[in-house]
């Protein structure tokens, strides 16, 4: 699965359109990280539990916009979009959407 | 009593909060003269280059959570009565974007350019609690291209 953030894959062809893709999570983190990351913000830093739960977040809901194009026959997603939400402390929702699109290689390149 | 504390407390997290800034400061100069040209991050562009042999195209992320000291936070809260520039907390969002956008290009590491690349900023803090010291998460992503020799 190719992904991009553009309108196209640089150096292959979009030879069909499969439409909005995308994929979301909601993650926290245990209650005693949350308190080690509480501590940690009173002295300043950064929160690396946090920043772990961002990149797991974040992966989780890639691989669910991944298996959404699989299924619809695409090999590939451009233009994705991560947009993020606070929805309670310490929890993350990440979600990740874009457009699934069956590509190939450019011929004579 | 409570008096004292408040004030050992605000020694204590003035002295490591600026501490940890400045060796994370330092930190990302050294790391971002290390990366200086390599690969090239561009926020607008969305093409390649015509006529350069693509090998391979994949995306990068890079992601920062840092959190403001009680100082800093304290001192904003005063600084918020009267107005003006909170630069206790610029210092904050400066380098958790540096962070986050230093991870992603470390994570591009041999690709030739990162196109369109985007930087997604959220403070984390609770509405509910005025007195929760904020955090700000950023995450940068873009996509890099490895061009053919």
């Amino acid at each position: 699965m190719i992904l991009t953030n553009i309108e196209t894959v640089p150096g292959m062809k979009i030879v069909g359109n499969f439409g909005l893709v995308s994929g979301s999570t909601v993650r926290a983190k245990n209650a005693i990280l949350d308190m080690g990351a509480g501590l940690k913000n009173v002295v300043g830093g950064e929160l690396k539990s946090y920043t772990d739960l961002l990149t797991t977040a974040r992966q989780e809901a890639v691989s669910r916009m991944e298996q959404q194009a699989q299924m619809l026959g695409a090999n590939a997603i451009v233009n994705v979009r991560f947009a993020t939400s606070a929805i309670t402390a310490g929890a993350a929702e990440v979600y990740a959407y874009g457009t699934a699109v069956k590509v190939q290689p450019l011929t004579g390149v | 009593m409570d008096l004292l504390l408040l004030i050992l407390l605000l020694i204590v997290t003035f002295c490591s909060g600026s501490i940890i800034e400045k060796r994370h400061f330092k930190n990302l100069v050294s790391r971002e003269k290390a990366l200086l040209r390599f690969p090239t991050v561009s926020f607008g562009a969305k093409k390649t280059i015509p006529d350069k042999k693509i090998v391979n195209v994949r995306m990068v992320c890079g992601e920062a959570v840092i959190g403001a000291d009680y100082f800093k936070c304290f001192v904003s809260n005063i600084k918020n009565f009267f107005g003006g520039r909170m630069t206790s907390y610029e210092s904050v969002m400066d380098r958790a974007r540096r962070e986050a956008l230093l991870r992603m290009r470390e994570n591009a590491r041999g690709s030739s350019i990162i196109l369109n690349a985007r930087i997604e900023t959220v403070m984390v803090n609770d509405p509910k609690n005025p007195q929760s010291v904020p955090q700000c998460a950023v995450m940068a992503y873009g996509t890099a291209v490895t061009y053919g020799k």
